[in-house]
């Protein structure tokens, strides 16, 4: 009787949470195809958000624009971050904690404070435009790929280099053929992290950019103020689409899962 | 005249302030089956990975056919390395492993394919070349290993403890299919291990090493027969060490009684260490012995007793076919052949720690 009490209560401690976290993008996505501008009558289903949101320049302007950055910072960030692992990685043990509580620190840091300082920064050095904005992307995407690759070079073992070079491989093709195989996961789970956060973010961006460049985020910002269109509802709802299947991709890609699985049994 | 393949020339490297190896010298002749055995910490790995490439001496040279290859990059020379964790490529099935070497070498494909087979042949591995190497067991994973390596036709063959992570009874087996292998291929092996058992096994020549210095080379007889020093004598086999004094040639004093040895040329009433093999002493009445105690343990073995009996302080150490009975008083007696009598170490270098 306690039991099923005890079981009871988990299950709906769970539903719970589930609920709070998932029927507001719920609603966003039913109210995407809800024929009437009211956000508490249903209207009827309609697709004509979703027409009228691919015939406006201005929305998909921001979109390419949010896609390109987020590519574009990712890209550069996953080179230098994997590069940056290499290299903390064959730090001594005091070097490596150091390097990897900088590290950590742009990830703690209140994006403001980054956004700000940043900004500061480039004032001084670079024009505030498109260019600006990547660089600061690709800054605070950096330590997300260090951070997911790390792991998977703490995990390689060393000598599968080594094991490379002594069968007659030199330092590029060691390193390609062999090296790189075993981080593949780590790297590719790093920069659709890298990818996500860029596409995600407002406050770097926002103080970031110059004058015309807008992402999605800063362009509804802007819009915010004439009210949310419901054209935005069909836009978020197809973002939500794109970051649930490239999170079902991360998680269940035959490399990633099976290396995980193996790790597990060697514990 | 020995056909000597590799020579590292008074080789030395200092890791973080600490001395690995200091001024090693060594031959290591053609077809050779050599094992660098010791403690770990004692420098072998560390040897072996300088011949490999892997590492560079801070000072000295090595050698290959007469050639320097000190600053040779490991895949410039035609040597193969069996690594500890035996390495295989996870990514790549078993056929691409071994393959990997010949690639790079752009031998033709039909040569591949007929190479991997011999291998796998060799390696009694026939019909895995599908599997990916996570799906072996670990006995299995470093036979592909050994014959990623072989296929390259290396000159010298370095096994770095390589069977060091398999259970006793695979490791004997494999010890076994190692010499065959050897023995088939005809290449020189320089195998490194802790394991004194598998070095007198398998070895042609064993170097004895500790804290960076060649304590004793020789054959596996001569190592286990007559060891130059108390940490050889202690770290091959099991055997009794104790201080005596040498009162005249033949003649030892240990713990006040006089016992005929064979050795000769020591100074009168020179200290030095003396080593008796478990299997050496014989237990007898307690009036007979050159020694007599009283028997503190016995411990059933399978093939023999391990008796201590218990003779002033020290507790000597006896192997036996015939038990005997705890807390009774017997003599210990002992051919001359079977005393070994040592120099006590003089330098602090050669001062070696006794293992416990």
């Amino acid at each position: 009787m306690v039991e099923k009490l005890k079981n009871w209560l988990s299950r709906f401690y769970i539903g719970i949470i589930l609920l709070f976290m998932y029927a507001p993008i719920l609603v966003l996505i039913v109210l995407s195809f809800n024929q009437s501008r009211s956000r508490v009558v249903w209207g009827g289903f309609t697709l004509s958000w979703y027409k009228s949101l691919f015939s406006n320049a201005q929305i998909m302007d921001a979109l390419w624009t949010t896609l390109v950055l987020a590519f574009l910072s990712a890209f550069i960030a996953t080179i230098i971050g994997v590069m940056g692992a290499l290299g903390i990685h064959a730090m001594r043990r005091k070097n490596y904690q150091v390097m990897m509580m900088f590290t950590d620190i742009p990830l703690l840091n209140a994006d403001i404070v980054t956004g700000i300082a940043l900004m500061l920064w480039f004032v001084r050095f670079l024009p505030l435009g498109f260019t600006s904005v990547v660089v600061a992307h690709i800054t605070f995407n950096i330590p997300y790929v260090i951070l997911s690759v790390m792991p998977r070079i703490q995990q390689m073992n060393v000598s599968l280099y080594e094991a490379a070079r002594d069968l007659g491989a030199n330092a590029v093709y060691g390193f390609f053929r062999v090296v790189l195989p075993q981080l593949a996961s780590g790297i590719l789970s790093g920069f659709f992290m890298a990818f996500t956060m860029s596409m995600d973010d407002f406050v770097i961006t926002y103080f970031t950019k110059g004058a015309g460049v807008n992402t999605l985020s800063t362009m509804i910002y802007a819009q915010i103020r004439r009210g949310i269109k419901p054209e935005l509802y069909a836009l978020s709802t197809i973002i939500f689409a794109f970051v649930f299947i490239i999170l079902i991709l991360v998680n269940y890609w035959p490399g990633a899962s099976g290396k995980g699985k193996r790790a597990e049994k060697d514990y | 005249m020995k056909d000597v393949i590799l020579q590292l020339d008074s080789v030395s490297k200092t890791f973080d302030g600490k001395k690995v190896l200091d001024n090693l010298n060594l031959e290591i002749g053609r077809n050779e089956f050599i094992t660098l055995l010791g403690p770990s910490g004692c420098g072998k790995s560390t040897t072996l990975r300088i011949i490999g490439g892997f590492v560079k001496p801070d000072s000295g040279r090595v050698l290959f056919e007469g050639k320097d290859i000190t600053d040779l990059s490991p895949d410039k020379r035609n040597i193969n390395t069996v690594f500890q964790k035996y390495s295989l490529f996870p990514h790549m099935n078993v056929a691409e492993n071994i393959a990997f070497g010949l690639k790079l070498k752009k031998k033709s494909s039909q040569y591949i394919k007929d190479k991997i087979k011999y291998a796998l042949k060799l390696v009694n591995m026939d019909g895995y070349e599908e599997r990916k190497p996570d799906s072996l067991s670990g006995g299995q994973q470093q036979r592909v290993a050994i014959a990623r390596a072989i296929v390259n036709e290396p000159d010298v063959l370095l096994l770095d403890e390589p069977l060091g992570a398999l259970d006793l009874k695979l490791r004997h087996g494999m010890q076994r299919e190692l010499i065959k292998i050897k023995k088939e291929v005809g290449i020189t092996f320089i195998y490194v291990t802790h394991d004194q058992e598998e070095a007198l096994t398998m070895s042609d020549r064993i170097v004895v090493m500790n804290k960076g210095i060649i304590q004793q080379m020789g054959t596996s007889k001569s190592i286990y027969d007559e060891p130059q020093n108390a940490f050889v004598a202690d770290f091959i086999g099991d055997s009794n060490i104790i201080d005596g004094v040498m009162k005249a040639d033949r003649l030892v004093e240990i713990q006040g009684a006089a016992i005929p040895c064979v050795d000769e040329g020591f100074g009168r009433d020179e200290l030095v260490d003396v080593v008796i093999r478990p299997e050496d002493l014989v237990i007898t009445r307690e009036d007979q012995g050159y020694l007599k105690g009283m028997v503190v343990s016995i411990i059933f073995k399978g093939a023999y007793y391990e008796i201590k009996v218990r003779v002033g302080q020290y507790d000597w150490v006896i192997q036996s076919v015939n038990p005997a009975q705890i807390g009774s008083m017997v003599g210990l007696t002992i051919l001359p052949d079977n005393i070994q009598i040592m120099h006590k170490p003089h330098s602090e270098d050669a001062q070696v720690e006794k293992r416990d």
